[in-house]
């Protein structure tokens, strides 16, 4: 069904001109919408006798031109939450590496309390977390930030290698160890380089999750993106342009998360070329893992001998 | 240990604003994501693009971003709502595009040949899409949908953190500042909460991923 016109039929003239009148009509509803959207925001309010201008009046956006904000916004702001992202990914993807072995681990008491670890923190807000490591590690808002958004989603990432671990076709494992691999060295040298690669398109949109969530960091006082627009140039500059810090921050925000859900996407196009041809769409990072999982579950009922 | 049995009656209080915010929350997303996913698979060019666009632009937005605007920047605008209103409003608004996508994708799994079927027996779009591969489609979502609504009930807790709130996460906080000597119990205490309700939640969506798609 990825190809959605054969729901319906090649339109003839009627149909297709109905179908432009429709299109108008619908464009004609959306910028009256936006239109009707942008007169309130712009109508002026009164507030205890004062009258204060709309949300578009130039005397809320003239900070836009002050580079002291876009010093600020960039080399703190952004920076703040590049930082965080980073270093949280990177120990997310290493930590995801180390559960997803263990998860898979033929050991009993190796495998069962991992997952159980697994379940525990991902089954938990993150917010959770990140309040959690400051109040008791004390380790500062950084870090309780940083640790949280790599335990929580190395979990994740851990049991999407897992899935794509068992997702492999089991001649891979025979294969290797008919040919006198011992069965850690077929994991490592043969199953995970696989497994790694087929879910890398999850584990980069996984990474758009976590740098999406750096912006909980407000919450426990990090000074990332969100704070620094909101509350520290909110009240530098005053109330009247927490509207244009907002936007500013929803902009940035915009750009960064849609350049890296792109990069997971073409990733994902380009590892399909390659590989099986079987993709896994990155969009939905938790429903891609729960298709992985449905096709571990085929492959390893024997299937007619 | 005590803390926790001493606040019970505020633990269940938060509890419960938690489920309400799950429920009011995930009830909107199911509406504004089923309208969006009929936009983007409809035959009008303009609907699709705008449910494109939309989908887009909120799933790539932080929630904490939508919780503040509902609830620092509306009242700029002169409404007064109850913040507990702007949550709702903002849990629905942000979930809705990972609804209409678990919809979308549940719609791409049915088979091409069974809509091809309905339409060379002569049905038209709205009969093909209602009578064959809507009822296809659902089953392959549900399991999907289901994490859709674990992800909101961890984000529930933005609500508490941003919003002024009194959930689950808004009363562990408040009595965490309150006892300094037992913040481990009180933070453990809560997880436990959220975990009641995902952990069941997750093992019901493999399990019917697990009976569902393997028939295929």
């Amino acid at each position: 069904m990825s190809n959605s016109g054969v729901l319906f039929d090649a339109p003839g003239p009627r149909a297709r001109r109905l179908s432009v009148i429709l299109s108008w009509i619908s464009g004609v509803v959306l910028v009256g919408l936006v239109s009707w959207g942008i007169v309130i925001l712009n109508t002026p309010r009164e507030s205890g006798g004062i009258t204060l201008p709309g949300m578009f009046d130039p005397s809320r956006w003239d900070i836009l031109a002050d580079p002291v904000l876009w010093n600020f916004v960039i080399f703190t702001g952004v920076w703040n939450t590049l930082r965080a992202a980073i270093v949280a990914a990177v120990l997310a993807v290493a930590l995801g590496v180390v559960l997803s072995l263990m998860r898979s681990s033929p050991i009993g008491w190796v495998r069962i309390p991992t997952m159980i670890l697994i379940e525990f923190f991902r089954g938990m807000p993150v917010l959770l977390m990140m309040l959690f490591i400051l109040l008791v590690a004390g380790t500062g808002q950084y870090w309780a930030v940083v640790l949280a958004l790599a335990v929580y989603n190395g979990a994740l990432i851990g049991e999407a290698l897992r899935a794509g671990l068992v997702s492999l076709p089991r001649g891979q494992r025979e294969a290797a160890l008919s040919l006198g691999m011992r069965p850690l060295q077929s994991k490592m040298l043969v199953e995970f380089p696989q497994a790694f690669r087929q879910m890398l398109p999850i584990i980069v949109a996984q990474l758009v999750v976590l740098l999406k969530d750096t912006s909980l960091g407000y919450i426990v006082g990090y000074q990332e993106l969100l704070r620094v627009t909101l509350n520290n140039l909110g009240s530098f500059y005053g109330n009247r342009y927490l509207f244009t810090l907002w936007c500013v921050a929803f902009v940035l925000y915009l750009i960064m998360n849609l350049s890296l859900s792109w990069f997971a996407r073409w990733l994902s196009k380009r590892t399909a070329s390659k590989s099986s041809g079987k993709r896994l769409d990155p969009a939905d990072a938790a429903q891609a893992m729960l298709k992985a999982d449905a096709m571990a579950e085929s492959r390893q009922t024997p299937q007619g001998g | 240990m005590d803390v926790v049995i001493a606040n019970l009656p505020l633990y269940l209080e938060g509890f419960s604003v938690t489920l309400l915010l799950l429920a009011v929350g995930g009830l909107g997303a199911l509406v504004l994501g089923t309208i969006v996913a009929a936009m983007r698979i409809s035959p009008i060019a303009t609907l699709r693009v705008i449910a494109t666009v939309y989908t887009e632009v909120v799933r790539n937005t932080p929630l904490t971003l939508v919780v503040l605007f509902a609830v620092v920047i509306v009242p700029l605008l002169g409404p007064r709502v109850p913040f507990i209103l702007s949550g709702f409003v903002a849990l629905a608004v942000y979930t809705s595009p990972f609804v209409a996508e678990a919809l979308r994708s549940g719609i791409n799994g049915v088979p091409i040949g069974q809509a091809e079927a309905a339409r060379s027996v002569g049905l038209g779009f709205g009969q093909t899409v209602s009578l064959i591969v809507f009822p296809q489609a659902f089953r392959m979502t549900i399991p999907p949908l289901i994490n859709v609504f674990i992800a909101l009930t961890k984000n529930t807790s933005v609500v508490g953190g941003v919003g002024f709130v009194a959930e689950l996460f808004g009363v562990g906080r408040t009595l965490a500042n309150a006892n300094g000597d037992a913040v481990i119990p009180i933070l453990i205490g809560v997880a436990i909460f959220y975990l009641i309700v995902t952990v069941p939640l997750g093992l019901l969506a493999t399990q019917l991923e697990r009976k569902w798609v393997v028939q295929r």
